[in-house]
Order: C-alpha cells, then structure tokens, then sequence
C-alpha cells in the first residue's frame, strides 16, 4: 500500500499526523525518514493531538532518545539520530516498546533498521522547498 | 548526613558521595572504567549502566574515602529519563538500601539541575532558574526548597539541541555546542538576523524554526559551500545571538514576572560564553545575584543528585521501596495523584 499526500505549512503537516493516527491501532511502529527541519516533530505532534495529547508535551528526543505521552492510547516518541549502532537500542530496550501496549513513532529510524518489525508503516518527507512538504506513506500488504 | 548519589537517566552512569563537609567525589563511568581498564574501551558502551555502575559507585566511595557501611542514605535519579535507564540505577539503589537498611531517596533530575548551584554556593530564595541542556530548556521559580513552579518550556527542540543541529547543517562535529560558541567569539552577532521564536509569549520557547532558517538561509546562498567557509565564524554568532537573546529574554520576563532578586543558571548549555555575558549584564541591570554551576556540575552528573538527596533527607523526603522510576513530568503529576 502506497499514499502520497503534499503539505504547504507546519500546521497542515499537524493536521496530517493527527489524521493518520486515527487508523492506528496500539501496538504498530510508524517510521519518520526526512532531513533535519523536514517536519517529522511537527507531524508527531499531529499524531499526538489525534491520541488525546496535548501537541505541546510533545518534544523533541534527540537527546533524551525516546519520549513518553499518555492520551487515549500511548505514544512512544524515538529518536535515532545520536545512536550509532542498533546494540545501542537494544540496550534501552527498544524492543520492549516496539512489541508493547502503544503507538511507537521513531524518527532517524535507518539508525536501527535491523531491530524494526516488518510490519512498520515507512512514512518519507521530502522538502523540493522551504514550505512544501511531500509525505510518502508506505505500508507492507499483510 | 552522608549521602550516596546515583544517576544513570540517559547517558551516563554517575556516582557522587557528599557529606556535611561537601561534596566528596563525582564519579562518571567512562572515567571508572577508563581507570581500571587504562584507556578507552569503545566497546562499552556509555549507555549500559547494568555494567558499570558498581564500578562507578565503587570509586566514588573510594575517592570519598569512606566505606559503605558510613553511607546514611542513598539517593537516585528516579526521572526523568529512559525507564530502562531509570531502572538500572533505581534498583541497584535499593539493593544497596536493603542490604545495608539505609533509606532511599527518589530525586527528580530537573530539581537537581537547579541545586547543583547550591554544591560550591548559596543561593538566595526565591530564585528564579533557566535550566538549558541538550535536553531540556525550562524557566522554574523555586519560592524555598523543593517549591517550584514551572514558568516555561520548550515547545520543540531543547537550547542544546539546535546548537548541535545547527552545527551538523554547518559541518561541525557532534556535539557542536562548545564548537558554535568557540567560533561565536570570533564572529559578527549582527552578520544575519536569524529569527528569535516565540517573543508573543512570556515563558515559553522554540527553537526547530531557527534550524530550518538557518538551511535555507545557506540554501539561497549562490555558492553555499564558499560562502559557509567565508563566513562560518560571522554564521556561528549570529545563530548563538538568536538563541542566547531568547533565552536572556525570557529569563527578563520571568525577574519581572516574579521579582525575584536570585537567577541561578543550570545544564550543560550555561557554559555558553555569549549567555554568560548576556546573563551577567542582566543580572546587573536588575539588580540580581547570578549563580552559575561549575562546568562539572551541569552536564549530567551524581553531585547533583547527592546534594539535592542531602536536601532531601533535610526535609525528610524519603521514598518508599516501592518507587518507580517516571519518563516525563506528567507522569510524575500523575503518579502524584495517584497518591
């Protein structure tokens, strides 16, 4: 399954993540690939918003590596971006989210691409300029 | 009261011991292994507390010439953090609390951070702090000890974290703070007007706009490469005067706000030299005692923990064996609640 959808401002790129959170049940991992300042922060506060979180709790986790939120489900934020090998995951107990009781969203995941399920959503943001947004969502037929 | 601390909420594994006489040894685990190994051993890496804590308690106790048994209390970062993380340190604390029938104190990270400024000081209250990592940017007014009201927050990115990503536009080295504020120092704050987030709001920050600014800014250069080579020491000042005016700013707000005539500067970011200097000149505009920890003390480290477990067992804030180890801040309120 393959969708593509183009955004042109921050907060059409939150409307979009709290939409497509709406079709999410616990317990999927949804990877963010895109460049820093693609908008993978500002899609995940969207995902947030959908759950029943306030989008300003949600930060980013570059260095704290993951994040926490409790709404309606929970979302566990990642991010890859300072860890160099997926042992590095592992020992945080990545796994132990990804195969647990809510929503997992991981930016920078080509870091541990090894330890990520076959399942996950790839969702790819592209930035052709400063405004626009372009959103590839993939998913593997079951 | 003698006092072990622990951390080990992200990165690092620390332990620190601190006494009526002060603080005794501060104890960071690269350095412990680094010590019994004789080198750098890569493959450990700094994330597995499991294999480094005893060590690292073991040489904290060792530098602090005293023994287990002279230990009163132990004190651990309980969050925020990595649960795993959390957890290595909050049970090895209290197998060394039952062992031993010491009680266990459970510190919350963010608290320490503001009273590591109290390990070599004494600060005033009411005080107000601005607490700037890599992880964390908030402004806190603390009324006396433990009465704190969180003023402001991020919103997206931590101070600490756009210096670093910042500079992995610009193609510096990981972690690129101490770089940016290096070559600040040599550049032109005034060479481009990058944007300051969130001036509307008194407390608050942003800081992810100023990352994009600063790609397109390079972007719309004709030869970015030679202009980045040209002018990245004028580029470094002009990204660290966006980023030091905010916060300087909003640290403004908050005096006011609450006339507090005690600002006190916390994490690794308040080694920045331009905030320093921006702090110090606030400082004296209004008529403020300023307090800043040494370098030491405001990265992530045990000091902190002791000191502020010491506090703690002051107040008689002891935790139960039960204590779980909390992500974030809601979690805590939560867990508060609850109780």
């Amino acid at each position: 399954m393959e969708k593509e959808f183009t955004t042109t401002s921050p907060d059409e790129t939150i409307a979009r993540g709290k939409e497509f959170v709406a079709s999410l049940e616990a317990g999927e991992v949804v990877c963010l690939q895109g460049d820093l300042g693609a908008g993978k922060t500002h899609f995940v506060k969207g995902m947030a918003e959908g759950l029943g979180i306030e989008s300003d709790d949600v930060s980013s986790p570059t260095f704290t590596l993951i994040n926490e939120y409790d709404g309606d489900k929970l979302l566990y934020h990642f991010d890859c971006y300072r860890m160099e090998s997926p042992r590095e995951a592992l020992e945080i107990g990545a796994e132990e989210y990804f195969y647990g009781d809510g929503v997992t969203v991981i930016e920078w995941p080509e870091r541990i691409e090894p330890l990520i399920p076959p399942e996950a959503i790839w969702i790819s943001i592209e930035a052709p300029d400063k405004n626009t947004r372009k959103f590839v969502i993939r998913k593997r037929e079951p | 009261m003698n006092i072990l601390g622990i951390e080990s909420s992200c990165d690092e594994t620390a332990a620190a011991v601190y006494t009526p006489d002060g603080l005794q040894s501060n104890i960071i685990a690269s350095q412990a292994i680094h010590e019994q190994y004789g080198g750098v051993v890569p493959e450990l890496a700094s994330r597995a507390h499991h294999k480094t804590i005893w060590h690292t308690v073991q040489q904290a106790l060792n530098e602090g010439s005293i023994t287990l048994s002279d230990i009163d209390a132990v004190a651990v970062t309980q969050g925020p953090g990595l649960m795993g993380s959390l957890l290595v340190g909050i049970c090895f604390a209290k197998g060394l609390c039952l062992s031993r029938n010491i009680p266990l104190v459970g510190v919350n990270h963010m608290d320490a951070h503001i009273y590591a400024n109290f390990i070599d000081d004494q600060p005033e209250y009411p005080l107000v702090s601005l607490t700037v990592s890599g992880g964390h940017t908030q402004l806190v007014h603390v009324t006396a000890p433990f009465e704190h009201e969180l003023l402001g927050q991020t919103r997206d990115d931590a101070a600490g974290e756009a210096f670093d990503k910042i500079g992995k536009i610009l193609g510096l080295p990981y972690p690129a703070g101490p770089v940016i504020d290096e070559r600040s120092e040599h550049g032109d704050p005034s060479f481009h007007d990058f944007p300051q987030a969130m001036l509307d709001n008194d407390f608050e920050f942003s800081f992810s706009g100023l990352k994009t600014s600063v790609k397109y800014f390079l972007e719309d250069q004709d030869n970015r490469e030679e202009f980045l080579k040209n002018h990245l020491d004028d580029i470094c000042a002009s990204v660290s005067h966006a980023i030091t005016e905010v916060l300087v700013k909003k640290l403004r707000n908050a005096i006011e706000h609450t006339g507090v005539k005690t600002v006190a500067l916390a994490g690794g970011v308040s080694a920045n030299s331009m905030l320093r200097r921006k702090a110090e000149k606030l400082a004296e505009n209004t008529g403020c005692n300023l307090h800043i920890p040494k370098l030491a003390y405001c990265t992530d480290n045990a000091a902190m923990i002791a000191i502020t477990g010491s506090m703690m067992t002051q107040q008689k804030l002891y935790a139960d064996m039960d204590m779980k180890p909390f992500a974030n801040l809601k979690a805590l309120e939560r867990m508060n609640v609850q109780r």
